[in-house]
């Protein structure tokens, strides 16, 4: 029993310092974090920006459906509804990685930045999501409310700003705390775009030494760390915004 | 005007929620990357080579292990396995008096098979190097493999010295990769998952170059207009088989029935019956 134990311990550090120490491999992982978190970080803002606008657009365009006068207004909001459709469906409705694909060798054809390119895509593709998500926690929040504060005396923005979003919020975040999960996952695909991000530096280790186990669990780990903290900071967030709560 | 002035409280108010977002994934990234480094340094001085027993596996059959996808050395014609090394198998197995049978697998598995011992050897191209040596013992060189480079017809690269400088475009893990990544560092080297996507990657001037096998380079080339293949290659490398570090026996008789073969002529003729000499 302890010898096979102390074969495998051997066998261990044979394959660990041959999967990170040699050559300093761990590198390509540090590395691949770096651009793992700043993929992820830079599609997140741009997601959040292009969801929140698009949320807006469709959400006023939705409230104002009934209204009777149809101002010019009325018209440019329901020319931007229509845009913004279209967008949701073919991001909605076509792989990642074939959007990711599209972007790098068709739409930026000849950007040597992969870094943006990548960011771009992943941006616009959580954009979509994101929108949906913020529309859904504005459109959870009954009539009522926006009624009440529009009798009160309080305009559109104000009872957005001090009525709706507030509540809205609440619905929004734990939603959204999936997307930034998912978004931060599926970063692993720029792989296909040859960017050097942390699943990249597991497969160049994998492809130099043949060990496929060292490399691949230690990035399913730092993944799982970096998930795991990402949902803490939401959850830290969630209970912030629920101390006025009854439930 | 109100809808703007909505639109930019929305985003400034989100924009605070994602740079909550950003701080704690960039804490996450400085823990976990001292995590790794400290714990590199301190495993550092403490490798050992495996120590385990020899385990004997003879039998009348040799199970040769391939990655079925790399024309002319193994390929699939009519649901069977063909190609120079199916055919060098055959002939070993014959020599050694022992039956072959061939497993198509991931060309990234062969190794870890080899050394399980679900395989008994491997045959797939694979090119000598010393980090697969330190799992795997390989035999003597059975046959060479060229990495040809590909560039735009116009391209100033005309050899491998001219390559420094450049993005070169690779397919992921193969030797091309792993070469160039040494010669001309890995920051300068771009790794697709297929051939196809360097070459794609080539096309719309994201790389200057491709570095890959000689036999799909040429048909790469082939079917894209403004591409050729330089006359001067990247580099020439050795094919051998491996066999597991525990089976030395088999490694001896290989390396035995090898030398017959290449001296009778055997293993030059399976070659040139795939390879059309030019």
């Amino acid at each position: 029993m302890r010898e096979w134990f102390l074969s495998h311990y051997q066998e261990f550090l044979h394959d660990f310092n041959q999967s990170f120490i040699e050559d300093d491999r761990w590198l390509y992982i540090v590395k691949g974090l770096g651009i793992t978190i700043t993929v992820a970080v830079g599609a997140l803002i741009l997601g959040v920006i292009f969801g929140v606008i698009v949320a807006v657009i469709r959400s006023a365009h939705d409230q104002r459906k009934h209204k009777k006068t149809k101002d010019l207004g009325y018209y440019i909001l329901g020319v931007l509804d229509f845009f913004c459709k279209i967008y949701l469906t073919v991001i909605r409705g076509t792989p990642m990685m074939v959007q990711l694909l599209i972007m790098y060798f068709v739409i930026f054809a000849s950007s040597t930045n992969t870094t943006m390119v990548a960011i771009l895509a992943f941006g616009i593709n959580s954009g979509a999501y994101v929108a949906e998500i913020i529309r859904g926690g504005i459109m959870s929040i009954d009539a009522g409310q926006m009624e009440a504060g529009r009798s009160l005396g309080l305009n559109y923005i104000k009872t957005m700003r001090y009525i709706i979003i507030p509540q809205a919020i609440k619905n929004i975040l734990p939603a959204l705390g999936n997307e930034m999960i998912t978004l931060l996952k599926d970063t692993s695909l720029v792989t296909v775009i040859g960017l050097k991000d942390m699943v990249k530096g597991a497969l160049i280790i994998q492809g130099r030494t043949y060990q496929a186990f060292l490399p691949l669990v230690l990035v399913a780990i730092i993944y799982l760390i970096l998930v795991i903290i990402l949902s803490k900071l939401l959850t830290l967030l969630e209970r912030r915004l629920r101390e006025s709560d009854r439930r | 005007m109100k809808k703007l002035a909505l639109l930019v409280a929305a985003a400034l108010m989100c924009a605070s929620m994602a740079a909550c977002g950003s701080s704690s994934s960039s804490s996450a990234s400085g823990s976990a990357s001292a995590s790794t480094s400290g714990s590199a340094s301190a495993s550092a001085s403490t490798s050992t080579e495996a120590t385990a027993s020899g385990e004997e596996t003879t039998g009348d059959t040799l199970i040769m292990g391939t990655n079925a996808a790399f024309p002319p050395y193994e390929y699939y014609e009519n649901d069977q396995i063909v190609g120079i090394d199916a055919d060098i198998a055959k002939a070993l197995g014959e020599k050694l008096g022992k039956e072959v049978t061939i497993e198509d697998m991931d060309f990234n598995s062969l190794i870890t098979a080899v050394q399980t011992g679900k395989i008994d050897m491997v045959l797939a191209g694979m090119t000598v190097t010393p980090d697969r040596e330190e799992n795997v013992n390989f035999t003597d060189s059975y046959a060479t493999g060229i990495q040809s480079i590909i560039v735009p017809e116009d391209s100033e690269i005309t050899g491998p010295d001219d390559l420094a400088g450049h993005k070169i475009g690779v397919q992921e893990s193969t030797t091309g990769h792993i070469y160039c990544a040494d010669d001309y560092g890995e920051d300068n080297v771009i790794a697709y998952t297929t051939g196809a996507n360097a070459v794609e990657a080539l096309k719309t001037g994201k790389v200057d170059a491709v570095v890959i096998d000689n036999e799909p380079a040429k048909a790469f080339v082939e079917a894209n207009e403004g591409l050729k293949v330089l006359d001067t290659e990247y580099t020439v490398e050795d094919y051998a088989i491996a066999v597991s570090k525990e089976n030395t026996e088999l490694l001896d008789e290989l390396n035995t029935a090898l030398a017959e073969l290449k001296e009778d002529g055997t293993i030059q003729s399976i070659i040139d019956k795939y390879i059309t000499a030019e």
